[in-house]
C-alpha cells in the first residue's frame, strides 16, 4: 500500500504538469506540491538512508522539521546537495536524488551495516577511533554523511542582501499572526509579517475553521489582502532564522518565482523596535519500535499532504497517539476513504473518541503499536497494550501502508530562547513554554501555549495590542472570533514503550535511539549538553526538531529526575539550515571588497602588465612580454633598474598629512624615529611599533612646513595607520591641536629608478635634481611636464631614484610621457615582483613579509633610534623588557645558499639537530634568484643572526623534507656602502 | 548586532562600529613602570560579568572615539558618551 493522489482537492494546480525525476525515472507532480508532495504522489517510499546504520527512510514530516527526506537536487544548473524537499516548491526539470547511499537509495550497499548495529552504539566511534580518527576518517566520511558538492564546481545561485526597519515584525502568518499583524497596523505602526510557507494561514491551510463567519481560508486570504492595503510589508516564504540584539533578526527570503538571473535567496537583516512571535509549534512523535519504517509518519503531516496536496498518504492507516490532536488527521482520513484504527495510549477514551467511532474509525484505549513489519515500508502493524514489556505482548496485527504518529506538540520557542527568553516544563500540556515574553517581543498562538484556534486568534490579537502599547499606540479593533469547540481531554506524556532491547527511534537524521539515551545516561552523560555530543541527539541539520523533548524525557528518566531538571540545550540560530551563498550574499568574486585602480591602470594594462591585487589595490606584478614567462620578465626588469632606467607605479603607497601646531610633538610620540628634529625639506625612513613594541608598519616621512607632515605608510596599512593615529589622538592625546588626511587617493607617483635616472629627468622638470641640490632623502616641489607636482629622491630599489607625484587626474598622462622621455635611455616599466626583488637585493625589509608579530626594531638591526630618542613613544616601555633583549633573538640577516642555483622556500626553517631532534633557529622569510648577483639570495630571521653573520656561520635549511646548507651574511647584498644610491 | 547610540551620530547598527576594549590608563613615565605593571596594562583586562566600560570607535561613521558602558551578560547597552564628557 503506497501513497497516491486522489481525484481531486488540495491547494494545487492540476492545470500545471510539472515533470521532475527522481533517480532517473520521469514522474510529474503539479504546480503547489512541494518535492516531499510529489514524490508521495508517485508512490515512492524510500528516500533516504540512516545518517549511520543506513536504514530505509521515509518521508516523516511536512515541513520544516523534516529529518529523513534530505535530497541531492538539481535545477536550472543549480545544485543543492543537501534540500529538504519538504520545503522545496516543486519546479519543472527538478532532478532529485537520495544521498548518503550507494548506488540509490534502493539498492545501498551499506544497507547490511544495520546488522552489525549491536556493535555500533552511542559513542562508538570515540571509543574505537580515538586518538588515531585521521586514519579511519576518510572511510567512514564515505559511509556516513548527506549530500556530496560536486568537483569544487561554483554555486550558481543569485543571491542578495536586503536591511529593513520595523516597528513591529510578525514572525509567523497563521491565525494568530494574522490577528497580531491586523491590530498592529491598525494602530498605524508599520509592520512586516514573515511566514515561510508560500501561502498565509498557517493551520487554517490545512485544518477546518470558521473565522468571522468565513471559512478560516477565506479570513486568512481577506486579511492578507486588508493588511496589504494597510501597508504592511508582507513577506511569504521567508523563514525567521535568528533572533539578535536589540530588536535584529535574520530572515531568508526565498523567491522560487524570481525571474531568471535574479536573487533567489534573499537575506534579510530586520531591526523591529517590537516583535510578535506567533512561531506555532511542532508536533513531536510518539516513540514505539522499529518507528522509522517508511510510511511512519507525523499525524500533523498526513492531514498536511490531504489537505494541502490532495495526497492520501496509505488507504489503511493506524494512528498511535496519546493526545486528541491526532484525531483530527484520523477523521479527515476516515472522510478521504482511509481505513482508519488509532492506537491511543490513554486508558480511558476520550471525548473525541466517541466521534471517531461513529465516522467508522477503530479506536484502541490503551494500546501502542509495539512492532511494524515490511521490507522497505509499513505493511503490518502490531498493536499492544501501551504498558508492554515485550513485543509478544501485542494483541492485534493490522495492515497498515502508514501509521501516523503524535506523542504532543513543542511550541516553536527557537526564537525567543535565542533572545536568552526562559523556558518552563508545563505539566498540563506536557510542553516547554516561554516563561513570559523578552522585553521588546510578544508572544501568541502555540507559544503561549494556547491549543485551540479560539485561543491563538485571542492571544494574538492581544500581542497586536500589546505591540502596539509597547509603542504608545492603541488598537481599537475587535478580535477576530470563532466558535468556541469542546475542550480536549488532557494529553497523557508517553515517551517510549518499556520494551527493553528493541531499537525505538529518537533522532531519525542522525540514527539516535532511546537505547543510546540508556546508555549515554549509565556512562554519566546526565548533562543533556553532554547527551547531545555523545549521542548526536539533535544535532543534524534538522536540529531534532521532532526528537529534543523525547530525547530529554527518556534521559530524565533514565538518570530518575524530572524534564525541568533535566532541561534543555540552548536554541541557537539559525532555526533552519541558511546556505553560505545566502550569508555571503553578493559579496564574493569581484564584489567581495572594492577593488582599488591605480590612476594609470590601464596604461599598464595596455602595456601587457599581469595586474593582480596587493593589499587591496590592483597592480601590475610584471609587464610579460610575448616571447618570455612572468619570472623571466621579473628577472628582465630588475636586471634594467640596475642597469638603465626603471619606471614604477607607486601611487598606492600611502599619504596621510599630518597637520597642526602639535604635529611634530604628536608624530614624536607615535613614531620610533625622532620627527621632531626633521628639517623642511627632508624625509627620513621611519617604524611605527604598536605598544607591545612589535613593528606595525615602516615607510617614509617628509616634513612638509613647520606643522605640516606627510606620511607614507605601507600600501596595505594605510587605513590602519590613520586609524591608529586617531586613536592616540582621540583617547590618549586629545589636546593635542593636530589632524590627519589621507590624500593617498588623490596623487600619482611614479618612481623613476636608475642609474640613467636623473639624466632621463631631469630635462622634464623645472625642479633642480642635481645631486647636490636634491640629495639622497630630500624632496622639492615645483613642476614636472608643466604640472604641479613633487619630486622626492627616496630609493626602495637601492638605485637612484625619484619619486614622482602629480595629481591623480594626471596620471595616465604622465605615465605616457615618462615612458616617452625614457624610449632613448630604454626606459623600463617594472611591477612590483621585480620591485620585491631590488629591495631583497638591499636588503630592505617587506612588513608582513620579513617581520611577523613577535618582531622588534632591534631584530631588525634598528635599535639607533631607541638609544637616540629622548622621548617617550608608543612601544618604547615593551623594548626594554628581558624578552626584549634577550640575546637569543631571531635576528634579520642574509642567507647565501651554498648552491648559487637553489632558492629556498619562503618559511623553510633554520635547524639545529639535536640528539632529541630537530630545533627550530628560525625562518627564511624572503629568496629569489637575484639578477645583480647571479646568484640565489634569501632574507630570514635566525636567532643569533648577527653573530652568526660575523663568524661566517651557516645553517641548514629545512622544508618538506628537503634540506639545504646556506652562509648567514649580511642582508644587504648589493651596493653595501651605498655609492649607487646617493650617487 | 547591537544598536549603538553614537554620542555624535545617534543609533547606528553595531558592523559600522570597532571595539577597542576595557579604557586603561597608560602607566607614565614609561622609565618608572615595572615590567609586571607594564604587563598588567598591556595584556590584564577585568573582563567583568555584567555592566562593563568599553570604548568603541564609530569606525565606519564618523570615526570618534567614545566610552560605553555594557552588560556583558544580556548585551544591553546602558550608556554611550563622548570621552571625557557627558552623553
Amino acid at each position: 500500500m503506497t501513497a497516491r493522489r486522489l481525484a481531486e482537492g488540495g491547494r494545487i494546480d492540476r492545470a500545471s504538469v510539472l515533470p521532475f525525476t527522481w533517480h532517473g525515472a520521469k514522474l510529474s507532480g503539479f504546480a503547489g506540491d512541494t518535492l516531499a508532495s510529489a514524490l508521495l504522489a508517485n508512490g515512492v517510499k524510500v528516500v533516504g538512508r540512516g545518517f549511520k546504520y543506513h536504514r530505509a527512510r521515509g518521508i516523516f514530516a511536512a515541513w520544516v522539521e523534516e529529518p529523513n527526506a534530505i535530497l541531492d537536487l538539481q535545477w536550472n544548473g543549480h545544485h543543492d546537495p543537501n534540500a529538504r524537499a519538504t520545503t522545496v516548491a516543486l519546479r519543472a526539470g527538478m532532478a532529485a536524488r537520495g544521498v548518503n547511499a550507494r548506488p540509490d537509495v534502493d539498492r545501498d550497499i551499506y544497507r547490511g551495516i544495520d546488522l552489525l548495529q549491536r556493535f555500533l552504539p552511542a559513542g562508538f566511534y570515540y571509543k574505537t577511533f580515538f586518538p588515531n580518527w585521521h586514519r579511519y576518517e576518510p572511510r567512514i566520511r564515505e559511509m556516513a554523511g548527506l549530500g556530496r558538492l560536486r568537483g569544487g564546481a561554483p554555486d550558481t545561485r543569485q543571491y542578495e542582501a536586503r536591511h529593513a526597519h520595523a516597528d513591529v515584525l510578525i514572525v509567523g502568518g497563521g491565525p494568530a499572526g494574522l490577528a497580531a499583524a491586523r491590530a498592529a497596523a491598525s494602530a498605524g505602526l508599520s509592520v512586516l509579517l514573515a511566514d515561510d510557507r508560500r501561502e498565509f494561514g498557517g493551520s487554517l491551510l490545512w485544518q477546518d475553521a470558521t473565522i468571522d463567519d468565513q471559512s478560516g481560508m477565506a479570513w486568512a486570504a481577506a486579511t492578507v489582502r486588508d493588511l496589504a492595503g494597510a501597508g504592511v510589508r508582507l513577506l511569504p516564504d521567508t523563514t525567521v532564522f535568528g533572533a539578535y540584539d536589540d530588536g535584529s533578526f535574520g530572515l531568508l527570503e526565498r523567491r522560487g518565482a524570481a525571474p531568471a538571473g535574479w536573487a533567489e535567496d534573499r537575506l534579510w537583516t530586520v531591526r523591529a523596535r517590537h516583535a510578535v512571535l506567533a512561531t506555532g509549534s511542532i508536533e513531536r512523535p510518539l516513540v514505539f519500535p522499529h518507528n522509522d519504517r517508511p510510511g511512519v509518519m507525523l499525524a500533523s503531516a498526513a492531514l498536511q499532504y490531504l489537505r494541502q496536496y490532495s495526497v492520501l498518504v496509505a488507504d489503511e492507516i493506524v494512528v498511535a497517539t496519546n493526545n486528541d490532536s491526532a484525531y483530527t488527521a484520523a477523521l479527515a482520513l476516515r472522510d478521504a476513504g482511509a481505513t482508519v484504527t488509532v492506537a491511543d495510549v490513554r486508558p480511558a477514551p476520550p471525548a473525541i473518541a466517541h466521534a471517531a467511532i461513529d465516522a467508522g474509525i477503530r479506536v484502541l484505549p490503551g494500546s501502542v503499536v509495539l512492532h511494524t513489519i515490511g521490507r522497505d515500508g509499513v505493511r503490518l502493524v502490531d498493536i499492544g497494550p501501551a504498558d508492554a514489556t515485550s513485543a509478544r505482548a501485542a494483541t492485534l496485527r493490522v495492515p497498515a501502508g502508514a501509521v501516523l504518529v503524535s506523542g504532543g506538540h513543542a511550541p516553536a520557542v527557537h526564537l525567543h530562547s535565542q533572545s536568552r527568553g526562559k523556558l518552563r516544563w508545563d505539566d498540563a500540556s506536557a510542553m516547554f513554554l516561554p516563561v513570559a515574553a523578552v522585553t521588546g517581543q510578544s508572544l501568541a498562538g502555540a507559544m503561549t501555549g494556547e491549543q485551540t484556534l479560539a485561543g491563538a486568534l485571542a492571544s494574538g490579537h492581544r500581542a497586536g495590542v500589546a505591540a502596539a502599547s509597547a509603542l504608545d499606540r492603541g488598537v481599537a479593533i475587535p478580535a477576530p472570533t470563532t466558535p468556541r469547540l469542546p475542550a480536549s481531554d488532557p494529553i497523557q506524556p508517553y515517551w517510549c514503550v518499556p520494551i527493553k532491547g528493541a531499537r525505538q527511534w529518537l533522532d531519525l537524521q542522525n540514527d539516535v535511539a532511546v537505547k543510546d539515551v540508556r546508555l549515554a545516561a549509565r556512562e554519566n552523560y546526565s548533562s543533556v549538553e553532554h547527551l547531545k555530543r555523545y549521542t548526536t541527539l539533535g544535532m543534524a541539520t534538522d536540529q531534532g526538531k521532532t526528537s529534543n523533548v523525547n530525547g530529554l524525557a527518556i534521559l530524565a528518566d533514565a538518570t530518575g529526575r524530572r524534564i525541568p531538571e533535566v532541561g534543555t540545550t540552548t536554541f541557537r540560530p539559525p532555526y533552519t539550515p541558511v546556505t553560505l551563498g545566502a550569508l555571503a550574499g553578493m559579496r564574493h568574486g569581484a564584489l567581495y571588497a572594492p577593488w582599488r585602480h591605480l590612476p594609470a591602470h590601464a596604461e599598464h594594462v595596455e602595456r601587457g602588465a599581469e595586474m593582480r591585487e596587493y593589499g587591496g589595490w590592483w597592480r601590475p606584478a610584471c609587464y610579460t612580454r610575448a616571447s618570455e614567462t612572468p619570472a623571466q620578465a621579473i628577472q628582465r626588469e630588475a636586471a634594467a633598474v640596475r642597469q638603465g632606467v626603471g619606471l614604477f607605479d607607486g601611487s598606492s603607497l600611502g599619504k596621510i598629512v599630518v597637520d597642526g601646531p602639535d604635529a611634530a610633538a604628536f608624530l614624536n610620540l607615535l613614531y620610533y624615529n625622532d620627527l621632531a628634529n626633521l628639517k623642511p625639506g627632508r624625509l627620513r625612513y621611519v617604524l611605527l611599533l604598536r605598544e607591545n613594541g612589535v613593528v606595525y608598519d615602516d615607510g617614509v616621512v617628509a616634513r612638509v612646513g613647520p606643522e605640516r607632515y606627510q606620511l607614507s605608510p605601507s600600501s596595505s596599512h594605510t587605513a590602519g595607520v590613520l586609524a591608529m593615529l586617531e586613536a592616540w589622538h582621540q583617547t590618549e592625546y586629545p589636546t593635542m591641536r593636530v589632524a590627519f588626511h589621507d590624500v593617498t587617493g588623490a596623487w600619482a607617483t611614479f618612481a623613476v629608478s636608475g642609474p640613467r635616472a636623473r639624466d632621463m629627468l631631469s630635462p622634464l622638470t623645472g625642479i633642480d635634481i642635481a645631486a647636490d641640490a636634491l640629495p639622497h632623502m630630500t624632496f622639492a616641489d615645483g613642476t614636472i611636464l608643466g604640472i604641479a607636482g613633487r619630486i622626492a629622491r627616496v630609493s626602495f630599489t637601492g638605485e637612484r631614484s625619484y619619486e614622482v607625484s602629480v595629481p591623480a587626474g594626471y596620471g595616465p598622462a604622465l605615465w605616457r610621457r615618462l615612458m616617452q622621455a625614457g624610449g632613448d635611455f630604454g626606459i623600463t616599466p617594472y611591477g612590483i615582483e621585480a620591485l620585491s626583488v631590488l629591495r631583497a637585493e638591499k636588503g630592505y625589509i617587506l612588513i608582513g613579509t620579513d617581520t611577523d608579530g613577535m618582531t622588534l626594531p632591534d631584530d631588525l638591526g634598528m635599535a639607533g633610534p631607541l638609544r637616540a630618542k629622548k622621548v617617550d613613544f608608543v612601544g618604547r616601555r615593551s623594548l626594554l623588557t628581558p624578552d626584549a633583549v634577550r640575546p637569543d633573538r631571531r635576528q634579520f640577516v642574509g642567507l647565501l645558499p651554498l648552491d648559487p642555483n637553489a632558492v629556498p622556500h619562503p618559511g623553510a626553517h633554520a635547524i639545529e639537530r639535536r640528539a632529541d631532534g630537530m630545533r627550530s633557529l628560525g625562518w627564511v622569510t624572503s629568496a629569489c634568484h637575484s639578477p645583480a648577483l647571479g646568484r640565489s639570495i634569501a632574507l630570514g630571521m635566525i636567532a643569533r643572526g648577527r653573530s652568526l653573520i660575523e663568524s661566517g656561520g651557516e645553517v641548514e635549511l629545512f622544508h618538506l623534507g628537503q634540506t639545504m646548507r646556506a652562509r648567514v651574511v649580511s642582508p644587504v647584498f648589493h651596493d653595501p656602502a651605498g655609492e649607487k644610491l646617493h650617487g | 548586532m547591537l544598536l549603538i547610540p553614537c554620542p555624535w551620530c545617534g543609533p547606528r547598527d553595531e558592523p559600522e562600529f570597532s571595539f577597542g576594549g576595557e579604557p586603561v590608563a597608560r602607566p607614565v613615565p614609561a622609565e618608572r613602570v615595572s615590567d609586571a605593571e607594564w604587563a598588567d596594562y598591556l595584556y590584564f583586562r577585568d573582563n567583568d560579568k555584567g555592566p562593563h566600560t568599553e570604548i568603541w570607535c564609530h569606525s565606519g561613521g564618523c570615526g570618534q572615539w567614545f566610552v560605553m558602558e555594557r552588560d556583558t551578560l544580556t548585551h544591553a547597552v546602558l550608556s554611550a558618551r563622548k570621552p571625557g564628557g557627558a552623553a
